[in-house]
């Protein structure tokens, strides 16, 4: 498998790497993923409850090189997005800027999981009405 | 020792401390040829390139003396005679025509037989084609060293069994199964055993006679020979075994095998055969004491390692473990300048994890986590020290990118996550 070189600096330099508060009433938490699968990523969003705009966003993710660039892409396009545009990402979005083969699709499509399930978090958390639900959208 | 491998058809730059990268340390993929091996094939392409079947003419002569010389040298390595040496294109054709064969030959006596679960395909893959013709295959499991339990192979057989087909050294965690003690148990009650010895020969000690062996598939490209050339064993005495071909035409190798014979490569697996025959005591114990040391430097840095298959029972050359945590192509990623294998999904074509590990009870998770070393005669220590770091350094680095780590660490039992599907 040959990776393209957006990938490659993802994986060596991955951005966002940690972890929040998850108990933190502004932290939106997404897991999503299985062992079992090869592919479990976190993705983590603090929110301003005035703006709604995602002010930080950090990863964690076991799963192979795409997995770990979609997810670590994922946290450098939320960030500074309000959690309504950030619901507007698509898997194919990431597939196109990353390059990634068909094979490798599924990575994309579990980092826009992410996303949606730390917004769906912390739009439980703070009672805010789910406008979009997470996981209606199909996915590619 | 000889280290100075004269092609690796890889770009190469040097380590600040001397090592020629990539390192290679996955020989149970293919070997690099040994330079003494390509040295003794090199006449058989231009001067001596006559046909080993014309028997009229000098080049024809020179061809077959090349051949038989060959066909002394394999024989001497397993124990066998010339006359039970066939030449085939490599271990794949001769597990075909060795199960095939057998299951052709002796339909009218039974249409059953028994192999286990962590075969090579080309073993399962034949016996599923010999099911949609009308025999019946027994796949017996193995136990969690990766060995089968011989209790159950005794139970498996029946007056329907034929064959027995299992393989003496696993390829992807290198544990040998207990061959003598098949054959035995085969030999008592008439059932042929086969065995596919790819990884084995050339890497321990193999005698037919001794290890009760009736069909034995060889490869040349595993010993430091070249691709696309193998051979089959089949005894002739005690008891005498025929099979029949799956390859019609001028009826070389005794019918068995017909096709004119690739007398170059047939040459190199022959000295292939005559360095291991020589060579064998002291680079199995240089290999295991490489092998340990790798482990070693390994397990000593790292926590939750897990070594896959039984330790007791293994190739000298073979490491397979797992890295918790960590997914193994993203491994793989990190130590790019190490060649290596993984029984993780995303190196397979079919998505799925390794099948040989998930036999062994391994949990999916750990076999997406696993890495096969795979030690040959060219490996040096300080490469092996290099690997080691290499691994360590990205298994850490990984890890605190790992939130199933991170869980770990805070203690939650993963077992009892309800992982949300993708």
């Amino acid at each position: 498998m040959s990776y393209s070189d957006k990938v490659l600096d993802h994986y060596s330099n991955p951005r966002n790497v940690g972890s929040m508060d998850k108990s933190s009433q502004d932290v939106g938490t997404g897991l999503v993923g299985a062992p079992e699968c090869g592919d479990v990523m976190k993705l983590q969003i603090k929110v301003n409850p005035q703006t709604s705009v995602i002010e930080d966003a950090k990863f964690k993710t076991f799963g192979c090189g795409s997995a770990i660039a979609s997810s670590s892409l994922a946290t450098e396009w939320v960030k500074g997005k309000t959690v309504e545009e950030a619901l507007q990402i698509k898997n194919t979005e990431i597939v196109k800027e990353l390059s990634l083969p068909p094979v490798k699709i599924h990575c994309s499509v579990l980092a826009e999981d992410a996303i949606r399930a730390a917004i769906h978090d912390w739009k439980k958390k703070n009672g805010v009405e789910a406008k979009a639900p997470a996981t209606a959208e199909a996915h590619q | 020792m000889s280290t100075d491998v004269k092609t690796i058809p890889q770009e190469q730059h040097i380590a600040p401390n001397g090592i020629k990268l990539p390192i290679y340390m996955d020989n149970h993929a293919t070997t690099p040829m040994d330079p003494r091996v390509l040295e003794e094939m090199l006449p058989y392409f231009m001067e001596k390139f006559g046909n080993a079947a014309s028997r009229n003419h000098s080049f024809g002569w020179a061809a077959e003396e090349g051949v038989e010389t060959a066909r002394e040298r394999i024989a001497r390595l397993v124990g066998a005679t010339t006359k039970e040496i066939i030449f085939t294109s490599g271990a794949t054709e001769s597990d075909n025509l060795a199960i095939k064969g057998v299951a052709e030959m002796y339909k009218e006596k039974g249409n059953h037989i028994i192999t286990a679960v962590t075969e090579h395909k080309a073993v399962l893959d034949t016996c599923k084609r010999l099911e949609k013709y009308g025999y019946r295959v027994t796949y017996l499991p193995v136990q969690k060293d990766g060995l089968v339990d011989l209790d159950d192979l005794k139970r498996a057989m029946d007056d329907k069994t034929i064959l027995v087909t299992i393989m003496a050294a696993n390829n992807e965690i290198g544990v040998l199964q207990p061959w003598a003690e098949i054959g035995k148990l085969c030999r008592e009650r008439g059932i042929i055993f086969h065995t596919d010895a790819t990884q084995a020969v050339g890497k321990v000690p193999v005698d037919v006679n001794k290890q009760n062996i009736d069909v034995m598939s060889i490869s040349a490209h595993k010993m430091y020979g070249p691709k696309g050339v193998g051979a089959l064993y089949v005894r002739r005495k005690n008891p005498r075994v025929q099979i029949s071909p799956i390859i019609d035409g001028g009826g070389h190798e005794r019918g068995m095998r017909s096709g004119t014979l690739n007398v170059p490569g047939i040459v190199g697996l022959g000295k292939a055969c005559a360095i291991a025959t020589e060579e064998m005591p002291k680079e199995s114990c240089h290999l295991a004491g490489l092998r340990n040391r790798l482990r070693d430097k390994i397990m000593g840095r790292l926590d939750e390692v897990y070594i896959n298959g039984t330790m007791e029972h293994r190739l000298p050359g073979n490491l397979n473990i797992s890295f918790a945590y960590v997914e193994g192509e993203s491994l793989l990623m990190g130590i790019n300048d190490i060649a290596v294998s993984s029984g993780s999904a995303c190196t397979s074509a079919t998505l799925e994890p390794s099948y040989v590990l998930k036999a062994l009870g391994t949990g999916d998770d750990l076999a997406h986590s696993s890495i096969r070393f795979g030690l040959g005669r060219f490996n040096t220590e300080a490469e092996v020290d290099y690997v080691a770091d290499r691994v360590v350094d990205t298994v850490q680095r990984l890890r605190e990118l790992s939130p199933l780590y991170e869980m770990a660490k805070e203690g939650v039992d993963l077992k009892s996550v309800k992982w949300a599907a993708e």
